[in-house]
């Protein structure tokens, strides 16, 4: 019985560099565009977008900047809603910037105002509880809490 | 022997791998396209600014201006594009090229979609050839050939706002800007017309070292120092003294006002001794005895009011609110990576999520629906104020014809001049109302009161109206109706 050939034929050699060449690439993309930068809450990774530059500004200046992050007002708390969260905006961050396809004004989609609408309250629980506060968001009066350009 | 070695196996695992190969290819360049975007992404926050040519304070062309600028001046030559929004833009109409009008398009007549317009104007050029107005690309050609050149020889005025006159100025006044004003003031039309090359330009608002915001015109140079200092402000000079902010709507209040020749030199004066208040203005013309002419049909002496948009927006709450012109008309936009002001100027109602929604953050169409509330009401009270004027003047005509006299029809006359003079001020004004909602229908209402007093003041000749009646000379006196009619270039200087 003859062994199998020591060197493989030529479809599994180009097939393994190119598969190679995959994940070569990939990973050089994602360090690049800093994808580790995302499992993490600091604010600076939101502004490797350019477009975010004026936001991370205001919010540095602003009255949160000591005391929440972008992942604060703008993901739930709950750990499992927070990354499921953050792969469904990532995404669609994803999209708009690299097709250039989002208006100049950026405007917040309802599903990313009800979670900032939720976390206002979560942490100023104690305040709104007598309000009851139905039917109006938080940021209609209080809008330059968050960044305000 | 393995059934992986076997004939029909070797090519069942030859068909996977080149399957495995394709898609790996297919990956690699999909990634690969993706880490080129990336890399064009963070180029663009660079914005580097490369200087090509240089630019000096002679430099009229738009097109050299815009090798160093390459994003304004492409958004600057989009201003060609005509658009209809409902009260505004305008509307590309053919036109058949003459000798005397090689114009391809046009714009709608006004005065054909609403004829009351002739009435208001009987006797003035505007009752020949008035069109809706359209980008500034245009605004050199328009003046041209407008018919209102033919029927009177217009003066070299004319030129301080359609043409990029600065340069011209300081050429005709060997380096003063106000003597080449003045000189060419008392040129003619098609003498200043040989001078001047372009519409607008970069060089009219932008000083040519450092791009920062300049006025160049002498007209509101004059007219905002006469206005400071009667506000106890002395020798204003907005180009010291301005902040930038105010630059930003001072720039665009070089030209978008309403204004007058003064005297045989056919200065040009922006009337804002007084305030910038309709009711100032009148005040103004009524002290100086001005009128732009005699109206055909009833013989008062009416004033013509051009576009006071720069008024206008003065007297309202974003103004109030330290809102300027660029801010709506040339909002901030992203181009690349780079911010820009949007040199297309045209109206925010095409550009809904740059000009408002950075500050009044609502859904397009609520914001489109206020817009157009606001506008819907002036317009039907100025249809009213239209009516009301016509319904004055046809009676002014009739008691002229019956033969009363000049003694007997002053009051109404005066009535008209105002009521004709404030109901123009908003017509002429091009936002329907909405820089200065308020002020524009409190406008509107006291002109209508103004025609209704003065066909009171024709029916009863002890009727007093709510504001003094101010003698303005006629000479010479308009010939009665029957007598062969002056020509147009007998009559007072006209304006365009």
């Amino acid at each position: 019985m003859s062994s199998p050939p020591l060197i493989a034929g030529f479809p599994a050699i180009a097939a393994a560099l190119l598969i190679g060449t995959a994940a070569g690439v990939g990973g050089y993309t994602f360090l690049y565009a800093k994808g580790d930068s995302y499992l993490t809450d600091d604010p600076r990774a939101c502004a490797n977008c350019h477009v975010m530059q004026t936001h991370y500004d205001g919010w540095s200046r602003g009255p949160h900047h000591a005391v929440a992050t972008c992942n604060d007002c703008h993901t739930p708390s709950n750990p499992a809603a927070k990354y499921f969260v953050k792969a469904l905006n990532g995404y669609s961050h994803s999209t708009a910037f690299t097709s250039g396809n989002y208006p100049d004004v950026i405007r917040i989609k309802d599903r990313s105002r009800r979670i900032v609408e939720g976390q206002c309250r979560h942490c100023h629980e104690d305040m709104v509880a007598a309000m009851g506060g139905e039917g109006v968001d938080c940021t209609s009066c209080h809008a330059s809490v968050g960044h305000l350009e | 022997m393995s059934i992986g070695s076997s004939p029909s196996g070797q090519v069942r695992r030859g068909g996977y791998l080149v399957g495995i190969a394709v898609v790996a290819a297919l990956a690699v360049a999909g990634l690969a396209a993706f880490l080129v975007n990336i890399n064009e992404r963070k180029q663009e926050a660079r914005n580097p600014v490369v200087r090509v040519v240089e630019i000096t304070d002679e430099t009229t062309d738009p097109a050299v201006w815009g090798k160093n600028f390459p994003v304004e001046y492409d958004l600057y030559k989009k201003t060609v594009d005509q658009v209809r929004t409902k009260y505004g833009g305008s509307e590309a109409l053919p036109h058949e090229p003459t000798q005397a009008d090689p114009r391809r398009t046009v714009s709608q007549s006004k005065i054909e979609e609403d004829p009351r317009l002739k009435t208001m104007w009987a006797g003035y050029a505007f009752a020949k050839d008035f069109r809706e107005e359209r980008g500034h690309a245009y605004m050199l050609d328009d003046q041209t050939y407008t018919e209102r050149q033919v029927v009177v020889k217009q003066p070299g005025t004319c030129m301080h706002c359609h043409g990029s006159v600065y340069v011209p100025y300081k050429k005709l006044g060997n380096g003063d800007l106000t003597k080449g004003f003045e000189m060419m003031n008392q040129m003619s039309y098609s003498e200043a017309r040989k001078i001047v090359e372009h519409p607008v330009s970069c060089i009219d608002c932008h000083d040519p070292k450092t791009m920062a915001l300049r006025v160049t015109r002498p007209g509101f140079l004059e007219g905002i120092k006469a206005l400071k200092a009667s506000q106890g402000v002395q020798d204003y000079d907005p180009n010291v003294s301005a902040t930038r902010q105010e630059m930003r709507a001072f720039v665009c209040g070089q030209c978008h006002v309403e204004y007058y020749f003064k005297g045989p030199e056919k200065r040009l004066v922006y009337p804002w001794a007084k305030g910038l208040k309709v009711d100032d203005m009148l005040a103004y013309y009524d002290e100086v005895g001005f009128k732009d002419w005699v109206h055909k049909e009833t013989g008062a002496p009416v004033l013509k009011a051009q576009h006071p948009e720069f008024e206008m927006w003065s007297q309202g709450v974003h103004a109030r609110s330290g809102v300027s012109c660029a801010d709506c008309h040339m909002p901030y936009m992203r181009v690349g990576g780079q911010k820009v002001s949007d040199h297309q100027v045209r109206s925010p109602v095409l550009n809904l999520n740059r000009a408002c929604q950075q500050c009044h953050r609502w859904p397009e169409t609520e914001l489109k629906a206020r817009i157009e509330q606001i506008q819907d009401r002036f317009f039907s009270l100025r249809n009213q104020a239209m009516d009301a004027l016509v319904a004055l003047i046809v009676d002014l005509k009739a008691a002229r014809e019956a033969g009363k006299s000049d003694k007997e029809l002053e009051t109404a006359r005066y009535l008209q001049r105002r009521a004709q003079f404030m109901l123009d001020f908003v017509e002429a004004e091009n936002s329907t109302g909405f820089h200065a909602p308020q002020e524009a229908t409190r406008i509107l209402g006291e002109s209508i009161n103004f025609s209704r007093q003065g066909q009171l003041a024709l029916l009863n000749p002890s009727f007093k109206p709510t504001v003094p009646v101010v003698a303005i000379a006629t000479a010479p006196a308009a010939p009665p109706p029957g007598a062969s009619p002056a020509a147009p270039a007998a009559q007072a200087p006209a304006k365009n």
